[in-house]
């Protein structure tokens, strides 16, 4: 049986005035897989983040998620959808509480309104009631749960990380976007970050697409990746032909690397 | 964590203290420190609802004015009878819709604030995708084109002579149960799921999309509900002060309610409720520095505004020394207080 389809993207482009950010970007996803999208500083990989995750529409080409066209769909319905995702620069609400922070999360698949909040409906309670505790197993998973009550500007950088992936996880996908997770990690730190991107994607059942442009952390993890360099993707298919492909090495190291070889 | 049961208790016994104390004043205090009271009330619903759209969803609104405008003029041309405003349109005659138009105090007051919401959810769509101080300014510029409006449309709100003798029903009891019912309304907000997303909202809008929040919909929900709150407030004002005219409607008024937020500190309900406290009985006690004042034999003349200069010094030393206000973001809690008594219950 051949694995199913989980996202597709067709010729994706993105245009911003005479600046091609990305050019005709083509990939398959296949469900369950945790796959990669590297490329030196600038190359265009969030760019193609920001558009299958709704953030910019772009000047050409189809995202397709389950079959379904999401292109040019805003950010929240994306979510809604089943795609999730982490920033660059962590994003978190920064005054309120960690726990708060994952409650956001799961706003995005709650029933009850805000008017039945206000009117004490038991319907309401109970949903809210509910979402703290899943928020609370959330944050366990994450070894987080000690810290439920603290600020979530006040976390120390690695836990703020895991409260982000969190965060995502709570609007419950099917499909998570991490952009850069182990940016601005030590080597050890990031080894485990890998082994903990395995562990959630069976527990979560999820396909992961991640951002890295440390090209050894990625080989571990990924079974499959893109290559940009200035837009392009200049190489495609699992890490052992990546490694060994000299357009990769090229865009990394230059071209004397090439003759010094 | 407390249980909720307990909570509940705590809430209705607070209520009851309150309602005794009410009780007490209306039989004990003069006129004059009633008033006060009722300022008190009235502030405490202005201040908590502008506390909503800025301080918990981040929406830099000063068109709170505007919407006091629009809940006073309403509640006041549906509570005058047809004979008080035959006398008073002297100008020009009222459009007939108005001058038969007649309601009790509540639906008056409530249509006060469906108005200005309605009102607000109109404005909104196009200004809230404006962000920070550009919404600052357009809001600002609405609540002008409002008291402008009022200045211009005589035949329903008798231009800039405004109304007279609007009645009093807006008593002690009226303005303290409005006060409880946006407090009840808005603490619940706050606490609930929504209140947090609305919290993402102002922390950072492009995750808070990325949590499937459509942010949009959101700030003009918050915004109605904070426009609903002030036109109530206003609806209040206008029965409590019996006149109402267009040049009440200034800047200024906005700029008061905007001081109790900041200085109880943005995003605390329980700040806003002590600051409104706070800021109206100074507000009032400072009149003393307008009086002549006497040192030995010398005197010195009394300065009409000056408390308004002591008052802005006040805030710029706000500002300067406890940027976040008196409560930051924190929150009265029950725990708190009952963790109080016992600390102290352990030292005995």
């Amino acid at each position: 049986m051949k694995p199913e389809v989980i996202l597709e993207t067709r010729k994706l482009t993105m245009r911003f005035g005479g600046l091609t950010a990305v050019d005709d970007f083509n990939a398959k996803i296949y469900k369950g897989s945790i796959v990669g999208l590297i490329g030196p500083n600038g190359a265009g990989k969030t760019t193609c983040f920001n558009m299958i995750s709704g953030f910019y529409a772009p000047s050409d080409g189809r995202v397709l998620f389950k079959g379904a066209d999401i292109t040019g769909t805003p950010p929240h319905e994306v979510c809604r959808a089943g795609v999730a995702r982490t920033f660059q620069n962590i994003r978190l609400f920064g005054n309120g509480t960690v726990l708060q922070n994952v409650m956001v999360g799961c706003h995005v698949r709650q029933k009850t309104s805000w008017w039945q909040t206000v009117l004490y409906l038991p319907s309401n309670l109970k949903e809210e009631k509910a979402i703290a505790e899943k928020s609370r197993g959330l944050l366990k998973v994450f070894g987080l749960e000690h810290l439920a009550g603290e600020k979530a500007k006040s976390l120390p950088y690695g836990a703020q990380r895991r409260l982000e992936i969190a965060r995502a996880l709570a609007t419950e996908p099917q499909f998570l976007l991490l952009d850069e997770p182990a940016a601005g990690m030590n080597p050890q730190e990031t080894n485990e970050l890998m082994g903990f991107i395995r562990d959630i994607r069976e527990q979560f059942k999820l396909t992961i697409l991640l951002i890295e442009h440390d090209m050894k952390v990625v080989m571990g993890v990924c079974e499959h990746m893109w290559v940009l360099d200035y837009g392009e993707t200049i190489a495609e298919g699992p890490p052992e032909s990546i490694k060994a492909n000299p357009k990769v090495i090229e865009a990394y190291l230059g071209e004397e690397a090439i003759a010094d070889a | 964590m407390m249980e909720r049961k307990l909570k509940i208790i705590s809430n209705i016994m607070a209520t009851a203290v309150l309602a005794m104390f009410l009780w007490w004043a209306q039989t004990n205090l003069g006129a004059y420190h009633t008033q006060i009271l009722n300022l008190i009330a009235v502030n405490i619903i202005l201040a908590l609802s502008l506390n909503l759209i800025y301080g918990f969803t981040g929406m830099f609104s000063l068109g709170h004015a505007g919407f006091m405008a629009i809940g006073a003029y309403t509640c006041s041309i549906l509570i005058m009878t047809p004979a008080q405003k035959e006398m008073l349109f002297i100008l020009q005659k009222a459009y007939p819709w108005v001058q038969e138009a007649g309601a009790p105090f509540v639906v008056a007051v409530v249509a006060g604030g469906l108005i200005a919401a309605l009102v607000g959810l109109v404005v909104g769509a196009p200004l809230l995708r404006l962000g920070d101080d550009y919404l600052g300014i357009a809001t600002l510029g609405f609540a002008e084109i409002i008291r402008v409006l009022a200045n211009n449309i005589p035949r329903i709100t008798n231009g800039a002579l405004g109304f007279k003798g609007i009645p009093g029903y807006a008593n002690i009891w009226w303005n303290f149960g409005w006060c409880l019912f946006a407090l009840y309304f808005i603490v619940r907000i706050v606490n609930s799921n929504f209140g947090n997303t609305l919290m993402a909202i102002r922390d950072d809008e492009p995750a808070a999309k990325a949590m499937g929040i459509n942010i949009f919909r959101y700030k003009l929900l918050s915004f109605t509900i904070g426009s609903f709150f002030a036109g109530i407030g206003g609806a209040l004002l206008a029965s409590l002060v019996s006149t109402i005219d267009p040049k009440m409607f200034l800047f200024t008024l906005t700029f008061n309610v905007l001081m109790i937020v900041v200085c109880g500190g943005l995003g605390s309900l329980t700040g806003s409720v002590l600051a409104s406290i706070a800021i109206t009985i100074l507000l009032e006690w400072l009149r003393f520095v307008e009086n002549p004042i006497f040192i030995g034999d010398f005197e010195l003349k009394g300065i009409p505004g000056m408390r308004m200069v002591v008052f802005s010094l006040a805030l710029l030393f706000i500002i300067l020394f406890r940027r976040e206000g008196l409560m930051g973001m924190r929150e009265f809690r029950w725990e708190w207080l009952l963790g109080l008594f016992r600390k102290r219950g352990e030292v005995k």
